[in-house]
């Protein structure tokens, strides 16, 4: 059977035709050629089950590889079947890793990819990583082995120092793309950037905003002089508001800029002149960064933002006066990002100022509640849905809800395709009524019927994942916490919503009855993650046992006894069982 | 002093809004005339962070059994148990210890569908956080929480690890891992009020700035952790809730809720009230507050003082430009 790249069609045989193939009414060289124009994934994978010859030719022209689970498919394997592969994206652990729910030595590191891709893909020349361990050696490989290497992203990676970014920057004669997102790494210093030769013109994206590092400004400054290509800039917070100026003198045509640190004394001179480099970007569709500014010094701005289209401001914990004053300058916007100290009113701002607003990500400045700061309600909610019908993605951190509100909400954006809402109370009825908030989840699905990722949070019966399973046909990612009755809930959602491929839970009151009705569904998925539901070790052994094609893996917390199957991971694989597990990771 | 120390009224204001956990609220040496026993007696009455009938946060581990354990007896079903996750990770202030209360009508009503498939399921057991049966829950329940506890103190390890530099709150509450799903590099920039960067002059980045606070006709003195503040508007509300007891007058009525006020904002509600806010500056100059931006005011700022209005006349404000070419 062969092995089946693709996230979204079940990992059939691709080839069990019939007894012969009728002739191809046109040659290969044709076929490959009319399949190289073929970018979509989707198609790609389409393309390869018609026929073997159509297989084939598939195998020979892709040049982009995605793969959603490193473990899901092992370097062997993908190299004996696509030969000619210039640009990969890997992910790698699990989404919960984010906020620390596994241990760091977990896995998904990416040696043993490279090891082989600099045997098989000797021209690669991209490599997007997510969530993946990347050692110093690794980099240090990667510099080496692939002459025209052109762009490397490491978003939300970890283990690599800046002994790994040197070998990029003194090695990758040809890179023009270097982003470092959300990596965070505390052994970083700053000499990296120095590494650049001094011909070195080639960049276009370079982003090491989450760095925790200090570089040499001069450097920099003569980086950034010399590559004209230059779109893409963000910077982390040691580069403070005057250096940013001289930075921005020198590439005014930036189209995304991730400022330093917004706080210096300035002189009125210095502030009229960093006014001034910014109304000169008039390329400007991103801003990010912003550490600790103010209303003094947010006006320097305003001059830059007419073309704006994503303003990232989960850095800096502004006012809903100084937001909203910003806010008149960004008509264009259509994301935004932005702390909960601007509260519903700034929130009622944005709905007046940005009626092109399709993504809103709200994030809360106290997530422990320690300040008792007030954040926003579900006022703000509706105050942007009034003002702002074209939202589609929203992200939304509060601490009081009520069902009534999200069903308005929702009829005002019936085109939500993700949904994410976090009331920070676990288990939070609706504070008006006292109800679970089943209601307003129910309206989510019935109504947004492009609905592709959903985050439920508050007080929720098995009533909410009745609703999900029927009504959420284009659901693909479902993320659940502290809700749910008994077994039935899982049930309903693993029995319904035909496009399932990711659900991660926690702390959900499902087990093994529950667990196990899904087991011909996970094949069809990319993997399942339960934490701390009442899972036990008998129930994963079962699925192990009848879905040999599943990866079931368990980690058991210290002090339990031995029958709680504490973290279950469950994922399909071609590649078998990890080799790479440490220890605590149990594979059944 | 080299400790903080906070001086607390006796139960006649509520605490700063913006309060670390390690700001015990200790009896003072100096808070004469005061009995120790009372004092402690009225420790139980305020308003605190922590679960109700805490008495320190020290104990919390302690406590987080003894509510399984002691509550549980009372009452049954799966909503006290939901109801003291709440609290458990809110860290229960007295509005969640109602919803503790009132979630066990929700509660009882969920479990009794639940309960009926139970009995399909043979391995069940086990429950973590949420609870599934009455008969269940008594053996399981020391496993929980003492499984709870390691996570809680496991998370608080991490927590003190990723406060490094400049962040001046260190992990307090009993806290679920992983709960909210919040990214730990957004914790790090959200959380923290001390500015990180050298740039700024005289900087230090960490540890607290207490400065007293006084008040025309007041009896007593307070101390306030400007520290805890990020700008101006954030003083003058918990000033004002601090001392609100003793204003005949309206001092920053005009505050509405949810408003935050610019620098230029503060000036104007001060000259409509009695009061006056002023502070001693580095050279013993005593200044208007509110005409430098907030890092130099605090840089600068030694004491403050509440005054009359009418004492406050001769008080001119100064220019950024006459401040700067002082220091």
């Amino acid at each position: 059977m062969d092995p089946d790249q693709s996230e979204d069609s079940p990992s059939n045989s691709a080839n069990s035709h019939g007894p012969t193939q009728p002739q191809s009414p046109f040659p290969d060289e044709v076929l490959e050629k009319v399949l190289s124009f073929i970018d979509s994934r989707k198609d790609r994978s389409s393309v390869s089950l018609v026929r073997k010859d159509w297989y084939n030719a598939e195998r020979w022209t892709r040049s982009k590889l995605f793969i959603g689970n490193c473990y899901s498919v092992s370097p062997e394997i993908v190299a004996r079947r696509f030969p000619r592969i210039k640009s990969v994206t890997l992910k790698g652990k699990p989404r919960f890793s984010d906020f620390n729910m596994l241990p760091r030595d977990w896995g998904a590191n990416v040696h043993s990819w490279l090891v082989m891709f600099a045997k098989v893909y000797p021209f690669l020349e991209e490599l997007r990583l997510k969530r993946m361990t990347v050692t110093d050696e690794s980099l240090e490989l990667l510099a080496k082995s692939f002459p025209r290497f052109k762009a490397l992203t490491l978003s939300s990676c970890d283990g690599f120092s800046d002994n790994g970014l040197k070998a990029i920057a003194s090695h990758c004669r040809n890179l023009t793309e270097l982003d470092i997102q959300d990596s965070v790494t505390d052994d970083v210093g700053g000499g990296w950037l120095s590494c650049f030769p001094e011909n070195f013109a080639s960049l276009e994206v370079l982003n090491f905003s989450s760095l925790n590092c200090e570089v040499s400004f001069d450097d920099l400054e003569r980086l950034v002089g010399r590559c004209k290509s230059l779109r893409v800039l963000k910077v982390n917070d040691s580069i403070t508001l005057d250096q940013l100026r001289r930075l921005l003198v020198h590439a005014p045509q930036l189209m995304e800029l991730g400022t330093g640190s917004f706080m210096q004394e300035l002189t009125p001179r210095q502030y009229e002149d960093i006014e001034s480099a910014f109304s000169n970007c008039r390329n400007l569709q991103v801003l990010s960064g912003l550490w600790e500014a103010t209303s003094l010094y947010l006006p320097v701005l305003y001059g830059a933002c007419a073309s704006l289209t994503f303003l990232n401001l989960s850095d800096v914990a502004l006012q809903s006066s100084e937001f909203a004053k910003l806010l008149v300058h960004c008509p264009n916007l259509r994301r935004l990002w932005v702390i909960d100290t601007v509260e519903d009113k700034g929130l009622e701002a944005l709905g007046s100022s940005c009626p092109l607003l399709e993504e809103l990500r709200v994030f809360p400045s106290d997530p422990y509640d320690r300040h008792h700061r007030d954040g926003v309600t579900e006022l703000g909610f509706l105050a942007v849905s009034r003002g702002c019908r074209k939202l589609r993605y929203v992200l939304y951190f509060c601490r009081r809800m009520t069902n009534a509100a999200v069903v308005t909400i929702v009829q005002n954006c019936p085109d939500f395709t993700h949904f994410r809402l976090c009331i920070m109370t676990p288990g939070q009825p609706d504070y008006l009524t006292n109800e679970p908030m089943d209601e307003a989840f129910a309206a989510v699905v019935k109504t947004c019927t492009k609905l592709k990722r959903l985050s439920v949070s508050g007080l929720l019966t098995d009533l909410t994942f009745e609703y999900i399973g029927k009504y959420a046909k284009n659901l693909e990612t479902l993320s659940v916490a502290f809700a749910g009755s008994s077994d039935w809930g899982m049930q309903c959602v693993l029995e319904g919503c035909p496009k399932l491929r990711k659900l991660e839970i926690r702390d959900c009151p499902f087990g093994n009855a529950a667990l196990l009705s899904g087991r011909e569904k996970y094949e069809m998925m990319r993997s399942l993650w339960m934490s701390s539901c009442n899972v036990t070790m008998k129930g994963c052994r079962l699925l192990a046992r009848e879905m040999p094609r599943l990866n079931v893996e368990v980690i058991k917390d210290e002090g339990n006894d031995d029958g709680q199957a504490d973290r279950v991971y469950v994922y399909r694989s071609v590649a078998g069982p990890r080799r790479d597990a440490p220890p605590f990771v149990l594979t059944l | 002093m080299s400790i903080p120390q906070e001086h607390d009224y006796i139960g006649l204001s509520e605490p700063l809004p913006v309060e670390k956990s390690s700001d015990k609220i200790l009896p003072s040496s100096s808070a004469s005339g005061i009995e120790k026993n009372s004092v402690l007696n009225l420790r139980e009455t305020e308003l605190r962070l922590g679960l109700p009938g805490s008495e320190s946060l020290e104990r919390k581990a302690g406590n987080w059994v003894s509510l399984f354990g002691k509550d549980l007896k009372d009452e049954s079903g799966n909503g006290l148990c939901q109801g003291s996750l709440k609290s458990f990770v809110s860290g229960a202030k007295r509005g969640f210890s109602d919803a503790i209360n009132g979630s066990g009508k929700w509660g009882l009503s969920i479990s009794g569908g639940s309960e009926v498939d139970l009995g399909k399921n043979d391995v069940l057991f086990s429950p973590r956080g949420v609870c599934k049966g009455n008969n269940t829950m008594q053996s399981c329940l020391p496993g929980t929480s003492v499984k709870e506890i390691s996570s809680v103190k496991a998370v608080e390890e991490e927590e003190e690890k990723k406060n490094e530099s400049g962040n001046t709150a260190p992990a307090s509450k009993a806290q679920v891992v992983g709960w909210p799903p919040i990214r730990s590099f957004r914790k790090n920039t959200l959380a923290t009020n001390s500015p990180k960067n050298s740039e700024v002059a005289g900087k230090s980045g960490s540890g607290c700035l207490y400065v007293k606070v006084s008040m025309e006709g007041a009896p007593y003195l307070r101390k306030i952790d400007l520290k805890t503040y990020r700008c101006y508007a954030e003083l003058s509300s918990a000033l004002e809730k601090m001392f609100s007891c003793f204003t005949i007058g309206q001092y920053g009525q005009g505050l509405a809720g949810q408003e935050r006020l610019s620098e230029s904002h503060l000036m104007d509600l001060l000259h409509g009230s009695e009061y006056v806010l002023t502070y001693e500056d580095k050279d013993g100059d005593w200044m208007l507050v509110g005409d430098v931006p907030w890092e130099m005011f605090t840089d600068s700022c030694k004491r403050l003082r509440i005054m009359k209005g009418s004492d406050a006349i001769g008080l001119a404000p100064r220019t950024m430009q006459k401040c700067k070419s002082q220091n």
